[in-house]
């Protein structure tokens, strides 16, 4: 799969140290460092919408979650997704904070096309795993079927 | 003191519009003076007496282009509300506020687009914006289709909506234009099975679930309401006016909340009825916004016509059509008459309580006009 040409994250300041942290390998969530509050956020904002606090740590998610909703985009697209199309997208709720969303796309394995998964094996509350690709010069969270 | 209130304080008293069609060979600058002229004809109101002008985001023109072509006077208030078709019925309530607090007498809104023979907004990877974007387009969620898809999808999973809910507001917007020689599927009837076979954009969403591409322009004109009743058109009276931006909401990728089902709508909702006379089950007819089929059952949620997870049942046995329990988008609507970011839902719902539809609810006295859904909106209630 040429993922080169397919759109790379526009980061802001708020966002990066997500994109730092799945580079490692590593998935990780915004969440509010005040030991009084400690409620996750996405996406990631200067404050805690919570307590107000501008204190932040990106903790570390086990990576596991469910399928809260998926579409199968066809044509017309951007041509490279055009021509993964139909591919799934997903969001993920994640199992440690289920109202915290991610969106994705499921595969058979890390770096695996987007359209590798049958289609009928997507369902809403299936299991999944995060796994990580290389997309252009970042390297993005993707979702394999737990087994 | 008595609270101020904007409650039938202001009334639209003219609306224009251009033809509408997949391509027209003028420019949108032209084609907004055309409409905007073409109201202000109907109102009976001198081009220079204008003194105030409300748009939304992705509107090209203007004001000071649209002021010194028209011919307008000095002008006192403008305003421009954001979110692109969450903003056009907003144009509306800024234009109440300003005429019935005098900063202006004279208030136009309008729109004017060329989305027919321009280029999809989508397409314009330079725009896409660090949040929410970063965290949806790169995985291929490109389109406002493949964003509402998936709420859409959640909807069916949770709520038992089907196709068939979807379908039933397509041909309602289908059966409506069909008798609207100015819309765009006038003369293009839809089935189900047209439908059901009908090529997908993102599934669960199909090409019928999606709005049509227009170049065309509409505009209306808003008065005190005083001064309408020297006007020469019955007066539709500004009833209610509403904006909505939720807590905790993130555009049309809302999927970062505790409910992600329950959108803008709901919000704008509340400060509707906070302020008007009369409650959802006495409005006699609704031009809801409908660039996808799935934002009719969200809205028909949120502005109270039923309870919450049944907009999808609600649009069975006949219930959008004319004659049904409330009937929608009557000239046919985003999905059927023209795409034009929703302004041609206001001024169908001028047209209601004027008596002038093309598919006129017999004795409609209240009309619900709402904004795009899945984005900060804005709604009104009309009254004749």
């Amino acid at each position: 799969m040429t993922t080169t040409e397919l759109l790379a994250p526009v980061t802001d300041d708020d966002g990066a140290p997500f994109w730092e942290y799945t580079a490692r390998g590593e998935l990780r969530v915004q969440a509010c460092a005040n030991t009084e509050c400690g409620e996750l956020r996405f996406p990631p904002r200067p404050c805690c919408p919570h307590c107000r606090s501008f204190d932040s740590e990106w903790r570390r998610m086990s990576g596991k979650g469910r399928i809260w909703s998926y579409v199968f985009p066809h044509p017309p697209l951007l041509p490279a997704y055009a021509e993964m199309a139909p591919y799934n997208a997903i969001v993920v709720e994640l199992a440690e904070a289920p109202r915290i969303r991610l969106v994705g796309n499921l595969v058979t394995e890390a770096g695996a096309p987007w359209n590798s998964v049958d289609p009928a094996r997507l369902k809403i509350g299936a299991k999944v795993q995060v796994v990580f690709a290389q997309q252009g010069e970042f390297t993005v969270p993707q979702w394999v079927l737990e087994r | 003191m008595a609270a101020a209130t904007l409650k039938d304080a202001t009334a639209i008293v003219g609306i224009g519009q251009t033809p509408f069609a997949k391509q027209l060979p003028e420019s949108e600058k032209t084609l907004a003076c055309r409409a905007i002229l073409a109201a202000l004809d109907d109102a009976g109101i001198d081009p220079s007496e204008v003194d105030g002008f409300a748009s939304y985001t992705m509107e090209e023109t203007d004001e000071v282009e649209i002021a010194k072509a028209i011919g307008a006077g000095d002008v006192t208030f403008f305003s421009k509300v954001g979110y692109g078709g969450g903003g056009s019925c907003a144009t509306l309530a800024h234009l109440a506020s300003a005429v019935a607090t005098g900063q202006a007498s004279v208030g136009v809104a309008w729109r004017s687009r060329k989305r027919g023979s321009g280029k999809r907004p989508w397409t314009n990877t330079a725009v896409q914006l660090p949040t929410p974007g970063q965290w949806t387009r790169p995985y291929g969620l490109l389109r406002p289709a493949d964003e509402i898809g998936m709420l859409a999808r959640r909807h069916m999973h949770e709520y038992g909506t089907t196709r068939d809910h979807l379908f039933n507001v397509a041909l309602a917007c289908r059966n409506r234009a069909n008798q609207n020689p100015a819309a765009q599927m006038y003369e293009r009837p839809l089935t189900r099975e047209m439908y059901m076979n009908a090529r997908w954009i993102s599934e669960p969403l199909c090409l019928f679930d999606n709005c049509l591409e227009t170049d065309g322009a509409l505009a209306c004109v808003i008065v005190s309401a005083e001064r309408a009743r020297d006007c020469r058109q019955k007066p539709v009276y500004l009833h209610s006016v509403a904006q909505g931006l939720p807590a905790q909401h993130h555009g049309m990728v809302n999927y970062w909340n505790d409910d992600p089902l329950t959108g803008p709508a709901w919000t704008a909702a509340r400060q509707l009825w906070k302020q008007a006379d009369f409650g959802p089950e006495d409005v006699d007819v609704a031009q809801i916004y409908d660039a996808f089929t799935p934002l009719i059952p969200l809205s028909l949620e949120g502005y109270g016509f039923c309870a919450r997870g049944e907009g999808g049942a609600f649009t069975e046995g006949g219930a959008l059509e004319i004659g049904g329990r409330l009937p929608i988008n009557t000239s046919g609507g985003g999905l059927s008459e023209a795409y034009v970011h929703g302004f041609n839902l206001i001024n169908e719902g001028v047209k209601q309580l004027r008596g002038t539809s093309t598919a006129q609810v017999p004795d409609a006295a209240t009309c619900l006009v709402t904004a795009g859904e899945g984005v900060p909106t804005s709604a009104v209630l009309l009254r004749s």
